[in-house]
Formats: structure tokens, sequence, C-alpha cells
């Protein structure tokens, strides 16, 4: 048994990757004060996504969307005992680094925000706190990896109650994660050209058929069968954003997409959780958008 | 071969059913009140405790393993399985419920949020340094009556266990399924 202080370690991969490991099975919410972070806490939530508006009322104003209020996610910590993740817009890094100087436990560079940079994303690997990133292709997915991402969400299209997009790009990420299980060596050094990934990062999905990182689904998830639908195509979590406080009774929705979220794969229990909910968001049909979020990335 | 099942409510069930397996169980993932028949232990895993307890509640396996633990079945719990387990909770939800099958105190988020999560050896006793991995990891503040201390660990304010017994009942604050070492699984199925 030991009584010395014990050398430790803070930020490295391990822990970075443990956390999404953790969160692994649940449903993560966006929440917009801290009332709706307790509601998002009592239902089940793994954590909350603090952010200003959410994104289907960011749709709906337009302008430029920006981190919050660090005094939003301030009362948002106070209010939950579950991981407060934040949002910061694409090559912000001095949104992040304020963000880790609040503590939150994760930050989303999102496309849902408007981006600040239209070349380079945040040099991930700079911070202690993790990093999500969006995702709607497996080159997208491993280049954001490789600037230190350390959990992929297909990006689906956040703010439309719309499941499509979120079906199209985990589709294409596992067809393609297929593809490279099926080539040869030789081949991958071509494939990681057309991927436009770093090749290491390649050779080590060709070699273990996922991601290195856990792969959870965003954008469009409205209601429990939405859940059940991308778990099943082979995300590990989801993020729910206006899907649950955009809905006619957000407490239940709340719940109902938890528990589908855990019993995916057992259509009695989605389909008990799913009766008498009241209307989902009432959502949007993605050809009529005037603003495609999956486009900004690259 | 010991039959294990391993609660797959939420959290890193995956690494936990591959290094049992590595040990030599038989595992069964766990989601329904009636699969928690015919195991000979039980592994709650990482995740969110609150996410895991109202899962607990709705699944109907709150009870079953209520009553289980009463009549001393062996689990192991680890981060927030142990928190699950304790007998008290400190900075949690004010109305968060636990098992009170482990005479512990523990603080939720004890070692600080994400920026804090660390990794360092953990000495176990009989069996020596293993890694431990710390995410948002609950502290052990106080324990008592037969509970017995494996491993303790000063991560810079005094030494706190890390890793304890209590009869059947088996707690760690780290993380041993994010290694690849098995032997903190290999002392709970040697047990059993």
């Amino acid at each position: 048994m030991s009584s010395s202080i014990n050398p430790s370690t803070v930020g490295s991969a391990v822990v970075k990757r443990g956390l999404a490991d953790m969160l692994r099975g649940g449903v993560i919410m966006d929440v917009v004060n801290a009332e709706q972070a307790k509601i998002a806490e009592d239902s089940g939530a793994v954590a909350v996504m603090a952010l200003e508006r959410v994104p289907s009322d960011i749709r709906r104003d337009g302008g430029v969307a920006r981190m919050s209020d660090p005094q939003m996610i301030t009362e948002i910590q106070a209010a939950v005992t579950i991981p407060v993740m934040a949002k910061a817009r694409i090559g912000h890094f001095a949104e992040a680094q304020i963000l880790q100087a609040l503590d939150v436990d994760y930050i989303d560079e999102s496309e849902v925000l408007t981006p600040a940079d239209e070349e380079n994303h945040i040099d991930k690997w700079d911070f202690t706190v993790p990093f999500v990133c969006g995702a709607t292709n497996l080159g997208e997915a491993l280049r954001r990896i490789g600037e230190g991402a350390c959990l992929i969400r297909s990006k689906g299209e956040a703010g439309t109650g719309n499941v499509v997009e979120a079906v199209r790009h985990l589709r294409t990420i596992n067809a393609q994660i297929r593809r490279l299980q099926s080539a040869d060596a030789s081949e991958l050094f071509s494939l990681a050209k057309d991927l436009q990934a770093p090749l290491a990062l390649v050779q080590e999905v060709a070699a273990t058929g996922k991601l290195p990182v856990p792969l959870f689904c965003a954008g469009g998830i409205s209601t429990p069968a939405d859940a059940s639908l991308v778990l099943q195509l082979g995300a590990e979590a989801v993020f729910v954003g206006s899907g649950i406080f955009k809905s006619e009774d957000p407490v239940r929705m709340a719940k109902a997409i938890v528990e589908a979220t855990t019993h995916f794969e057992d259509a009695k229990i989605v389909a008990n959780v799913s009766t008498g909910l009241g209307q989902a968001m009432r959502g949007a049909e993605t050809s009529s958008l005037e603003v495609r979020l999956a486009e900004r990335g690259w | 071969m010991p039959r294990v099942g391993v609660l797959a409510l939420q959290g890193d069930v995956r690494e936990h059913v591959s290094m049992l397996e590595d040990v030599g169980a038989d595992v069964v993932t766990v989601r329904r009140a009636e699969q928690m028949d015919d195991l000979d232990g039980l592994v709650l895993p990482g995740g969110e405790s609150t996410t895991i307890a109202y899962l607990l509640t709705t699944s109907g396996i709150r009870p079953v393993l209520e009553r289980k633990l009463e009549e001393g079945f062996s689990v192991f719990g680890t981060c927030a399985g142990l928190i699950l387990l304790s007998s008290e909770i400190l900075d949690g939800r004010s109305d968060q419920w636990s098992y009170g099958a482990l005479d512990v105190s523990v603080r939720r988020n004890g070692y600080g949020r994400q920026i804090a999560s660390f990794e360092s050896a953990v000495d176990v006793v009989g069996v020596g340094p293993v890694p431990g991995v710390f995410i948002r990891a609950p502290k052990i503040e106080t324990w008592w009556g037969d509970v017995e201390v494996l491993a303790t660990l000063d991560h810079g304010d005094g030494a706190h266990p890390v890793l304890v017994r209590q009869k059947n009942v088996w707690g760690c604050s780290f993380h041993p399924e994010l290694t690849n070492d098995l032997r903190v699984h290999e002392l709970f199925t040697s047990s059993l």
C-alpha cells in the first residue's frame, strides 16, 4: 500500500478519451439555462451541452452564433453534478481557452456556431480539456482526430428534427471503415490520400475496424425511435439538441429518449416509451434549408 | 468458470466484458431484471451514477440487486459503480440514492472536474502497482465497519482509499477496465 505522493499525469489521451467512454450508452442534452439542466439531469442525461440558443433557434434567428456567456455556463455547472460541455466556434482557440479556464468537461468545436477560421480547426492537442468534433465522413473524422479530438459525433443537420442527415453520415463513416478493412496494406496509401486523412490513422482503422475514439451521433434526433435507429447503426451515444426542449412535453421526451438509448435493441421497450409522448419538435425538410450547418468544417 | 454479469444500462460496459472474458469468466450483459438470475457476481461499470441510478429504477433491477446484496451477492463497482454501492454520497444530488452496501462515504468528483482527471500508479495489497485511471473520480473520504482498504493514493491531500472491499462487495475510485492490466478483475473473480 502506497502512502507517498505518486507522480500523476493529467490531460493524457487515456483520460480524455476515457470520459467519452464513460458517456457511452447515454444521452447528452442541449440546455440553455440551469433550470433545463436540472430537468436533463433528473431525466437521466449523462451530460449537458450548455449553449445560449438551441440549434433550431440559431437557424431561425440567423446572425453570428458565438460561444455562450461564461455566467450561464457557470450557473449550469453549479446546478448539476453531471459533466457540462460547451461549444466553441470552429478555429476559435481563444473561445476554447476561455471554456477550459471555466473548467468545462468537454469542448465541442461545433459547426452549429459560426466558424471563426475557414481553413484551420483548433489545435486540440494544446488543451488539457478534451474536444468533441463533428464529421460527415471518415476522412473528416480522422482529420479531427489527427488534430486531437477525443470524441467524434456524426454531424447530422442540427436544428431540423430530421434524422436523415445523421443516418447518411453514420452510414458513410461505417461504409468507409468497411472499405478500409477489405483493403490490402499497399492500397491504404492511396485510400489515405482519397480520404485526405493521416496515413497512420487510416492504417489503425483498417486494422481495428473502428475509429480510435468513440463515435456518437448528433443532429436531428428528436424521438426515441430516432435514438434506437442511430444506435443500431453503430453510434455509441446520442446528442439531442432542439429535440427535447422544443417538444410538447420535454420531461417525458427526455426520459423516453434516455430509455430508448439504453434499450435500443428492445423494440417493446422503445414502443412503450414512445407511447403518448405528445408532439415531437416540428422539424424541417432538409432540402428546404437555406443554411446547411454540416457543410461547415473541412 | 464463474458467471459474471456486467450491468449494461450505461457506461464503459464493453471494456469490463472484455477484461472479464480475458480472466476466464462467463460474461452476461444485464439490462433487464430477469437477467440477474444465476449470476455468481456482478460488475457495476463506470459511467454517470445519476443516469445509471435512474435506469436501475426504470428497468426494475434496483430492488432485485438490493435483495441480492442483502443475501451476500458479490458485486464490484468502479467509479460510478462505487458511488452506487456506497453508504453515503457527498456533493451529489440531494435526492441521490445508493445501495449502502459499502460502508464508505464518497465525494462525487472528489478529485475534481475533467481538467483534473489523471493517471497514477496504484499499489494494491498483495498485487503490487497497477495503472490507475481516475476520471472525474469519486473520492473515499471516510470508511467504517469491516471495510478492508486494499489500496490508497495520496493525490496531494493525504492518503485516501481507492480500492476497498467489505466481504463480497468491492469498489474502486479508478478504472482498471481502461487499462490492459487484468489483476484487479482477477482479484474479484478469484473471490467468486
